[in-house]
């Protein structure tokens, strides 16, 4: 493993023109990420949560460069990625890869999974010999625990835990570093979403794979991800190991999103902080945290300035003004990526 | 308002006994729910949980007769809700029982409400028909009711049209509309599953709050177990149309008699319950249950969980397993339960 991160994100935007009136103008902006700054380190897995509308998805995709970024820039193994043409970003894309929600939604209908998985050979040129493909594809299928005669077959004859076996088939085909999964089990039933989350953490150690893994379901991402990353509003207020965020929450909003899962055990008796309120409009965000209308402990400087992501030590950076006594040096900007620094070095504190 | 229901004492407010519905497809009828059995006591919480085709929602739906007919055929079995059978009401006795003394929520509140009329007619509109009540009598219930399910400036969004609330709204508008004439029992379809961690916390708690002022029934249909273990007092679980345990809450999820119920809890990761700073690879596994949910339309001979169950006998495959007590108010279809640990 080396030191330098796979993916290094700095101050990315991704601002959406939202238009009116008769000419179709500007009237103004959706921020759906608004400055992310985070590194992904190479064999772990970066847990993006958020509730809806929070940016994750788009940031997601913004990391792939499958949605255009306004501003900020994203490495890749050193590579910059935004200003690339798409044809300059083809080598790379057999490199980064995503695994989509819905598994209806993301397979050609019309193709068989023989098709389906080969096309990606075809794309990129590679493994062009006819036996040479089948090979490759048939080792695909073996590896996602499905039968061989599925190669046949079409999307609809499966089940929906089946359709994303073979859509996280298509994804690791090139042998990618790094796959970006979005919501990947959550149009799953229950039983099934076990059996989809082991092979994925299967496929990781047998591949080397990095991962994002984007999900609302917080008990999914504790148990897969290495750190953790939680968004709101187009931006990340907390990012720290898993283990450390889920037993010590510093962000208030973390805080209530963790009281607010439900637990299945009835014996367990729990204080749960409701958090009154729903999540800002994108359109028409709040002034200074975006947090602070619902935040049992807003201040007035809460209304008025946006608190930046504070290094905590260990990994652990949160964006919220009740942190600035402990962060372990100055923050210039929140999106200077000075998280990620300390991160890579034991932390020293002053 | 006090609570219409006075039942005797600890009569079950809700008595299904073998209902029984059919769902044509073009190969034929299938059973998608084949002798189900439960009862709720008036003020209790009855969780009925299970995955996608399990035949949960439908009968959900099954108890009020609102199941689209065709495809669905009732096609068996007994509803008694205050002491009368639901299946045998004329349509128009059905109409003075539905949204007066048992109400409904559904998953998808967009679908549910109406587009055209405001929320505060859609709200009135009950408390007119079952009521009485005058147009602005029906206005000042509708007003009350927003404020009671915690919507800001209930004066003014009592003229609202749906589009014009957010999705956690529209779920308090739909649940103010099922509780505008204080009915007995409230059946609540998924009522979370569309909406956000923080919102389906506020609006569970709203759920419990009301239903403890009111000693209303709840009925809730849920794929969550930890919305069950929060929400529930007894709990049914469904398999392939059946129900596969009956238990409450509390048996149910520390010692779970069927197989199937089991798995389920296994396979969930429990929060904060992580170990250590590694990466995922170096963690127990999740334990899944094998295979999927079987097709309705090729259900296995004997019971329809033994091909994916590791506890299976021989005589699985032959004979469906009746739903029988097994151990202090827990009942289970299973030939060879869990053992208590």
């Amino acid at each position: 493993m080396t030191s330098e991160p796979l993916l290094q994100v700095r101050d990315l935007k991704v601002h959406f023109p939202v238009r009116g009136g008769f000419w179709g103008r500007a009237r103004g902006a959706v921020k759906a990420v608004d400055g992310v700054g985070l590194d992904v380190v190479r064999g772990e897995t970066l847990g993006l949560v958020g509730e809806s509308g929070c940016g994750k998805s788009t940031l997601g995709r913004a990391l792939l460069r499958l949605v255009e970024p306004t501003a900020g820039s994203i490495r890749f193994d050193g590579q910059e990625l935004t200003g690339q043409s798409q044809r300059q970003l083809r080598p790379l894309r057999r490199r980064m890869q995503l695994v989509f929600q819905d598994p209806y939604a993301s397979l050609n209908p019309r193709m068989t999974v023989r098709d389906i998985l080969g096309e990606p050979f075809a794309i990129h040129g590679l493994a062009r010999g006819r036996g040479e493909r089948e090979r490759e594809v048939a080792a695909l299928v073996d590896a996602m625990g499905l039968p061989r005669e599925a190669l046949d077959r079409y999307p609809h004859e499966f089940s929906g835990g089946q359709r994303q076996r073979i859509g996280i088939a298509r994804a690791i085909a090139l042998r990618p570093d790094l796959v970006v999964a979005d919501e990947p089990i959550s149009a799953l039933d229950v039983s099934i979403q076990a059996q989809i989350v082991n092979l994925l953490v299967d496929l990781q150690r047998e591949r080397g794979l990095t991962y994002v893994f984007i999900a609302h379901d917080l008990k999914i991402v504790e148990y897969v991800s290495t750190r953790v990353a939680v968004m709101y509003l187009g931006r990340i207020v907390e990012l720290a190991p898993a283990a450390d965020l889920y037993r010590r929450p510093r962000h208030p909003y973390t805080q209530a999103l963790l009281s607010a899962v439900p637990v299945p055990d009835p014996g367990r008796a729990r204080t749960r902080m409701l958090v009154p309120g729903e999540p800002p409009s994108p359109l028409n965000p709040p002034t200074g945290c975006a947090f602070h209308p619902r935040c049992p402990h807003a201040m007035e400087r809460c209304r008025r300035e946006t608190p930046p992501l504070y290094p905590l030590g260990a990994g652990h950076s949160a964006a919220c003004f009740l942190a600035e006594g402990d962060a372990r040096e100055v923050a210039p900007t929140p999106t200077s990526g000075g998280e990620a620094g300390v991160l890579a070095q034991p932390s020293s504190p002053g | 308002m006090t609570a219409v229901a006075q039942p005797a004492a600890e009569a079950p407010l809700l008595d299904v006994r073998g209902l029984t519905a059919e769902l044509s497809l073009e190969e034929g009828p299938v059973r998608a729910v084949d002798g189900v059995s439960f009862s709720v006591p008036p003020g209790g919480t009855l969780g009925v949980v299970g995955e996608s085709g399990c035949g949960k929602s439908l009968t959900a739906l099954s108890v009020l007769r609102l199941a689209p007919q065709p495809p669905v055929r009732v096609v068996g079995g007994e509803v008694l809700f205050q002491g009368r059978d639901l299946l045998r009401l004329s349509e128009a006795e059905l109409r003075r029982v539905r949204g007066r003394h048992a109400a409904m929520v559904f998953q998808e509140p967009m679908t549910s409400l109406n587009p055209v009329f405001t929320v505060g007619e859609q709200i009135g509109e009950g408390v007119r028909l079952h009521l009485g009540a005058s147009r602005s009598q029906a206005r000042e219930r509708a007003v009350e009711m927003l404020r009671q399910v915690g919507i800001p400036a209930p004066g003014e969004r009592v003229d609202a049209y749906p589009h014009q609330l957010s999705g956690g709204m529209r779920q308090r508008v739909m649940i103010a509309m099922a509780l505008a004439c204080d009915p007995a029992l409230l059946i609540a379809d998924e009522p979370t599953t569309a909406l956000d961690v923080t919102i389906q916390a506020q609006i569970l708690d709203l759920l419990k709050r009301l239903q403890a002022e009111r000693r209303m029934a709840v009925m809730l249909i849920t794929h969550d177990l930890g919305v069950v273990a929060e929400s529930c007092d007894a709990v049914v679980v469904m398999y392939a149309g059946r129900v596969v345990e009956r238990a409450p809450v509390r048996e149910l999820f520390s010692r779970p008699a069927h197989p199937y119920t089991a798995g389920l809890l296994r396979s969930i990761p429990s929060l904060q319950l992580a170990v250590g700073e590694g990466s995922a690879g170096s963690r127990r596994r999740l334990q899944a249950i094998p295979g999927m949910v079987p097709s309705l339309r090729k259900l296995p001979s004997g019971c329809a969980f033994r091909d994916r169950c590791d506890r299976a006998l021989e005589v699985c495959a032959r004979v469906v397993p009746p739903l029988e007590p097994k151990r202090g108010g827990q009942s289970a279809a299973c030939h060879n339960p869990v053992p208590a640990p």
